[in-house]
């Protein structure tokens, strides 16, 4: 245990903030990039990720457990969004056939 | 240990491009499955076990055989879905790319953050989060429960027939 801990003393928080900041920045580019809801979610869940992984690493840097006790809430909140999503998914396609988020614009201006 | 951290992140970000670039939703998962577990690789480096399991168990366990079973019940992975146009798809790479820039200048910004000093490594153990958790936030845990039953409660309402309603 105390050699796994040693990572925090060798690689500097700037380099959980970039890898971080990467990962949602695919994600963002893949919302933005599919058409497929399904890709779209899994785009979302992946941002999700990438802040679970920067408020585990400053919660780690700063020895403070209230961070992790944050991400295990977003785990909670997104498993919940994850099953209505789907359903949501399975919705749509019963009713237009397809998941091709360009069919669903009739909220568009 | 640096290399270590290096290798699970090369693997983190070429899944997670995989993720975006790939056609068939089935690859999809499985390159998300792949990040993920290269993020509990992440965890364990970072000394949070208990997150560790619970993002193996919760992600990648339960999240992504529901995305597998949705994809597979629905017969999605032989339904061909038209790209978008073009110029769309440059404009999402160019807009990930900028936001990406734009968060590496607000990181080189920072002022240098230190651990704090008297320092801990035992803070990502269940005991710990468990002190925490049911000390300082019982009140949330019970109330996503409730979270969790109306979620459920509308997931099956959503997958209802609508003339059974």
């Amino acid at each position: 245990m105390k050699e796994i801990s040693s990572v925090i003393q060798l690689i500097p928080l700037e380099y959980y903030l970039v890898l971080s900041g990467t990962l949602f920045s695919i994600g963002l580019m893949g919302v933005l990039f599919r058409r497929n809801i399904i890709a779209i979610l899994m785009c979302i869940e992946l941002m999700f990720n990438s802040v679970n992984l920067l408020l585990t690493a400053f919660s780690a840097y700063h020895s403070d457990p209230a961070g992790q006790v944050f991400v295990f809430f977003i785990m909670i909140v997104a498993a919940a969004e994850v099953a209505v999503g789907l359903s949501i998914v399975v919705m749509m396609k019963r009713n237009v056939e397809s998941v091709d988020i360009n069919l669903l614009n009739r909220l568009k201006w | 240990m640096i290399f270590l951290f290096f290798l699970l992140s090369a693997v983190m970000v070429v899944s997670a491009l995989f993720v975006v670039f790939s056609k068939n939703p089935v690859n999809n998962v499985i390159y998300l499955i792949v990040c993920f577990i290269a993020m509990a690789g992440h965890y364990i480096l970072l000394n949070a076990q208990f997150l560790a399991v619970v993002h193996l168990i919760v992600y990648t366990g339960a999240i992504m055989v529901l995305f597998l079973f949705v994809i597979m019940l629905l017969n999605l992975n032989k339904a061909i879905i038209p790209q978008k146009s073009k110029t769309t798809r440059i404009m999402a790479v160019i807009t990930g790319g900028l936001f990406f820039l734009v968060l590496l200048a607000a990181t080189r910004q920072t002022f240098e953050i230190l651990p704090r000093y008297p320092f801990t490594s035992t803070i990502g153990l269940v005991k710990e989060i468990g002190k925490t958790l049911f000390n300082d936030f019982l009140l949330p845990f019970e109330m996503s429960s409730v979270l969790f039953i109306s979620a459920m409660v509308g997931a099956v309402m959503f997958g209802k027939k609508d003339d059974a309603v």
